[in-house]
């Protein structure tokens, strides 16, 4: 499978796409604190935009409510771990289950009840603020007050337990955000992932073409569900603390969606380009208000929508698509 | 020649509009059979019909011996009856290619065979050499040709083609119809037309429907349809008898 992906891989993609790992698998050793604790957001944002680009990108349906996933795995794998002393990798395939079902439940709803477009957006997004009031009344994860993993069990970089350095969390995040490209690039390929283009671009054609409409929007749901939930696991064993508040709110939803959007929808390349530049950007931003001794509350908010603004303008399809025309690289061919 | 589409009885009624009255037919295996009548005659309708799109009021559709009547369009197209739009709906964002494919992933959803399947529909159609164009891109008679070409992938037993020579020049037409007299005679798909270009009709069909206002005025072999003086009134114009 990746053999053919890679033949299908232009050359020169080929090349950048070798020198960019090989940097960023030695950068731990050259960049500091600050630089690594930025790369591992890049990646996490990478990886979770991935997984939202799998609904949005390939299956055309929009979800403005993708921290549910996000943070029912993070709620889940952590729950188990604090209360019941259940390690992560254990309670991944839990987390994992509890976002497919929520996942099947919203797609049950919006496809077999016909809810399209921005409705269906409006369906995600009242999940997840459902989730997000509910996990503020539910004692057992903590409720409003947040639930904390201890920080350190003594030994320190017990990678059983998601208990490390920053530069253990620096190359999980990029195995993360690497193991979510090739599997999306292979899904891309797929018989699965041609049904879903064709469900993008006219669900009345696709079906008149033999494509089961329901059955590949849900299954677009399932995955995207599932790959978000870990990115979840993660998320909770890295910050060690989560607020209802924080992480199902409508505003992480957002966040999540910025960097495929912005890299370009529906391609391989766009989640991690997004991420490359969103992250690092609004990384910069915070620098420079600070400099500038602008405090007032808002402020960097307020750049940052002005270069995400320039940034749309000049490259309205993703700036994937518009640097792909720039290094020459061509179209994929049959 | 045993029958392989049999439309009994069917109707389709749309509030107060009776769109198709108690309409039966049927298609022989290997046949190539046309569907005309005037604007509103219902024609699309009955496509609609067959095609899984509506479920009709009354009325059973069974093809190759099975009843299909009230099965989604995708499980018909299992069944291996491919249609095509009045108004061409290719992916536009895809690539020709990507267009055929996605039909010919309906076999069971080997890539490889699908590939076949695509390259060999997109040669027949001569749209071979543009298969890595973005759909959208094409012109009408390309995109013409692509939704029968993508139809065609699905490898069926039955075409529902509606109105693919509309808006053809005469030279594009009669390649059309060329590439269709091959498709019956050499893959021996049964082809239903519907079709307002009454040479492509002449030129094709070994019988012809005629609908008007959602019922049947009349069935028959080309020539005895066209002397029909209920067609000649209705549908192809007094001056046609000249």
């Amino acid at each position: 499978m990746i053999a053919t992906l890679l033949k299908a891989t232009p050359p020169r993609a080929r090349v950048l796409l070798a020198l960019l790992l090989c940097v960023l698998l030695v950068a731990p050793a050259f960049a500091d604190r600050y630089v690594v604790s930025v790369l591992v957001l890049v990646f996490w944002f990478a990886y979770v935009g991935q997984a939202w680009n799998v609904m949005m990108g390939f299956a055309g349906l929009l979800s403005l409510g993708h921290a549910l996933y996000v943070g029912l795995g993070a709620y889940v794998s952590a729950a188990l771990f604090v209360r019941l002393g259940i390690g992560p990798w254990a309670g991944l395939p839990v987390a994992i289950l509890a976002s497919v079902a929520v996942g099947a439940a919203v797609g049950w709803l919006g496809f077999r009840f016909r809810i399209e477009g921005v409705y269906f957006a409006l369906l995600t997004i009242a999940f997840a603020e459902v989730a997000r009031i509910g996990f503020d009344h539910l004692a057992w994860t903590g409720g409003a007050a947040g639930l904390f993993l201890p920080v350190s069990t003594g030994g320190g970089g017990a990678w059983w337990n998601l208990r490390g350095g920053p530069v253990f969390f620096y190359y999980l995040a990029l195995a993360l955000a690497c193991i979510a490209f090739v599997l999306c690039a292979a899904l891309r390929h797929s018989p699965l992932g041609y049904r879903w283009l064709a469900v993008r671009e006219d669900p009345e054609a696709a079906r008149a073409l033999g494509v089961n409409v329901f059955r590949a929007r849900m299954a677009a749901v399932l995955v995207s569900a599932a790959l978000a939930s870990v990115g979840g696991v993660f998320y909770a064993f890295y910050y060690n603390n989560l607020f209802p508040s924080q992480t199902f709110d409508v505003a992480r939803s957002i966040e999540i969606i910025l960097a495929p959007i912005v890299g370009g929808l529906g391609t391989l390349f766009g989640p991690i380009l997004g991420a490359f530049i969103l992250t690092p950007l609004g990384e910069l931003l915070i620098a420079l208000t600070e400099k500038a001794g602008l405090n007032a509350p808002g402020t960097k908010a307020v750049f940052y929508g002005l270069c995400l603004i320039v940034i749309i303008t000049l490259a309205p399809n993703g700036v994937w698509p518009a640097l792909k025309k720039r290094l020459g690289i061509p179209q994929e061919e049959a | 020649m045993s029958t392989l589409l049999a439309v009994a009885g069917v109707s389709k009624r749309f509030r107060g509009l009776l769109a198709v009255d108690d309409v039966s037919l049927s298609v022989a295996d290997g046949e190539i059979f046309a569907v005309i009548g005037p604007n509103g005659a219902g024609k699309t309708t009955l496509f609609n019909i067959i095609a899984g799109v509506y479920r009709p009021d009354g009325g059973r559709v069974v093809f190759a011996g099975q009843d299909i009547t009230g099965l989604s369009p995708d499980a018909v197209c299992a069944a291996g009856v491919a249609r095509t739009f009045q108004i061409v709906r290719p992916f536009p964002g895809l690539s020709v290619f990507e267009n055929a494919l996605i039909g010919g992933l309906s076999h069971g959803g080997a890539i490889a065979q699908a590939r076949e399947a695509a390259g060999d529909t997109l040669r027949l159609l001569e749209l071979w050499d543009r298969r890595n164009q973005k759909a959208g891109s094409l012109t009408l008679p390309d995109r013409k040709r692509l939704e029968v070409a993508r139809a065609l992938a699905t490898g069926p037993r039955l075409l529902l083609l509606d109105e693919v020579m509309a808006g053809l020049r005469p030279t594009e037409t009669d390649r059309m119809v060329a590439v269709l007299r091959m498709l019956n005679r050499e893959r021996g798909v049964t082809l239903v037309l519907i079709e307002h270009v009454m040479r492509a009709v002449m030129a094709l069909a070994g019988r012809i429907h005629v609908l008007h206002h959602g019922a049947t005025i009349a069935e028959g072999t080309p020539e005895a349809v066209t002397r029909d003086p209920a067609v000649i009134s209705s549908y192809l114009g007094t001056e046609a008898l000249g």
